[in-house]
């Protein structure tokens, strides 16, 4: 049974670790000293609030207390003398220093662009996003990466060592690079929630923790950088995903298609906030990668009926996508809307083109697209062929599984239909 | 912070060896960025040695037969690594080669 006090402190947790972290690495410029003086103030919390009751601004006192903290700690090394003047410092001045980087007002966002600094490999850019913004421990974020606990500690330490030794700022870049810094936080962002959203591995299907942290952070991004039409076109994406979360697995945990899932189950609410930031970010007339995106999700997600869906519109999307930025993947979901909006042979055209390429080889999407173009046009045989080369290659159990049950759906209606050939 | 800005290039950046640098070293002399650093002499002008049990061994030509060849050094010292890497992008070797940006250990 959770106390009132713990769920608070758990609630605070969630929604003020980033802030406390960015704060204190703001002050110290000590990475580490940073978080454990965030733990500390959590710790203390649950210990203080049972006493006292929850603080009215809980985030502000959880600040404080980690301040205080860092100030005890660095005034008991002796090493830390010079440090702690620049804290005091820093402290004194804290009042006016909201001013003296205009626009940019939130430590988080300094902490988001340093995490997702492009001179950090990618993987060490999530993961240290995890870890110092959404407050994942190690051995979270070590299972989400499928990599052992100690292997991910020597990868977060050694991004963290990058940071000081090759000096890289704690702050957001100015506006002239901001238009090649903004995609890799928007690309870090997206993978934590693909991550969340679709397991790239073994059998759990969707990790909810994830995906919401991801929306989250979305939203900080916003509300920092309202004028970037790609910021609000990535958290639209998320939201109208998101939205259908419920729906996309039934009671065995089982995937259900977008065609099958009960409507009635998606979040109507996410939908609609989803559609009206997109529609907001596209009126700035700078579409980007994200907000076609977020339009090709939109389309699905107001669409009352399956049938109801605008597949003409979601192939011309597919093309403006591919485009913008051209990849293999693209091409098989066009393929797909295409088959949808102008027939299976049309769709089925463009997925064998991109076969001959070999760019997909062993990416079981492919052979699964083709098994339901060839399966609309009765092709039946290829259909089944297909199928299993799908199965073989699929990553997930539930993925397996929905495959199999769409391979023995074929194979009972070709014995209903053709009997006289078994 | 200091950094060593290491320019690096495969055969064809001999084509650019008389290039010079376009007036990048006269504007982050000016800019007070500049500490220092030179061009180097091709890679088979170069001697590699090692000292192993005490006995001295040489080879003739450079440490790592590569592709990519270290063509020249400069050693810049500026606020943190957005502008290091402003400073090394503006160099002409950047668009022909690669440069690899190194921190110099802080003593």
């Amino acid at each position: 049974m959770t106390s009132p006090v713990e769920a608070a402190v758990d609630r605070a947790f969630r929604e003020e670790w980033g802030q406390v972290v960015a704060t204190l690495i703001r002050w110290t410029g000590d990475w580490d000293l940073a978080e454990e003086c965030a733990q500390d103030a959590f710790a203390q919390a649950l210990r203080t609030w049972r006493r006292d009751g929850v603080p009215r601004r809980p985030g502000a006192w959880l600040t404080t207390a980690a301040r205080n903290r860092a100030v005890d700690r660095l005034r008991r090394a002796a090493t830390g003398a010079a440090k702690l003047r620049e804290v005091a410092d820093v402290l004194a001045a804290r009042d006016g220093d909201a001013a003296d980087e205009p626009g940019v007002p939130d430590d988080r966002l300094r902490l988001i662009f340093t995490c997702c600094h492009p001179a950090l490999a990618l993987e060490a850019r999530v993961a240290l996003t995890l870890r110092t913004l959404a407050g994942l421990t190690t051995a979270e974020i070590a299972r989400a990466f499928l990599v052992g606990e100690q292997a991910m500690a020597k990868r977060l330490a050694r991004a963290k060592q990058k940071i000081r030794h090759a000096a890289i700022p704690y702050r957001v870049p100015p506006a002239h690079l901001l238009p090649e810094r903004l995609p890799a936080v928007l690309a870090v962002l997206y993978l934590l929630f693909n991550e969340g959203y679709s397991a790239t591995a073994g059998a759990g299907l969707v990790r909810h923790d994830l995906a919401s942290e991801a929306i989250r952070l979305a939203r900080v991004l916003v509300r920092l950088m309202p004028e970037e039409p790609e910021a609000a076109g990535l958290l639209a994406l998320m939201l109208l995903h998101h939205a259908r979360r419920a729906a996309r697995l039934d009671d065995a945990g089982d995937l259900v298609v977008l065609e099958d899932q009960d409507r009635g189950r998606w979040d109507a609410g996410r939908i609609a906030e989803g559609v009206a930031l997109l529609d907001g970010a596209l009126r700035r007339g700078r579409p980007g990668p994200y907000q076609v995106q977020a339009a090709i999700a939109a389309c699905h997600a107001t669409a009352a009926r399956p049938e109801d869906t605008d597949w003409a519109q979601i192939a011309v999307l597919y093309g403006r996508l591919a485009r913008l930025v051209p990849s293999p993947v693209v091409e098989l979901n066009r393929a797909v809307a295409v088959g949808m909006a102008h027939g299976p042979a049309a769709g089925l055209a463009l997925a064998d083109a991109l076969r001959e390429t070999g760019a997909l080889a062993g990416y079981h999407l492919l052979p699964a697209a083709r098994a339901d173009l060839l399966r609309r046009l009765g092709r039946t045989a290829e259909a089944a062929e297909a199928y299993r080369e799908a199965a073989g290659l699929a990553a997930t159990d539930a993925e397996r599984r929905y495959l199999a049950r769409r391979l023995a759906a074929l194979e009972q209606v070709s014995v209903r239909a053709v009997p006289d050939r078994r | 912070m200091k950094y060593v800005l290491l320019i690096c290039g495969d055969e064809s950046a001999a084509e650019h060896a008389e290039d010079g640098c376009g007036g990048w070293s006269e504007t982050m002399a000016e800019r007070g960025v500049l500490r220092g650093g030179a061009g180097l002499r091709p890679p088979g002008d170069a001697t590699t040695l090692r000292v192993r049990e005490g006995e001295v061994l040489l080879s003739d030509g450079p440490f790592a037969e590569t592709k990519e060849q270290l063509g020249g050094f400069c050693l810049i010292e500026c606020a943190d690594l957005d502008e290091a890497i402003e400073i090394a992008a503006a160099h002409p070797a950047a668009a022909y080669g690669t440069i690899e940006i190194r921190p110099l250990t802080e003593l």
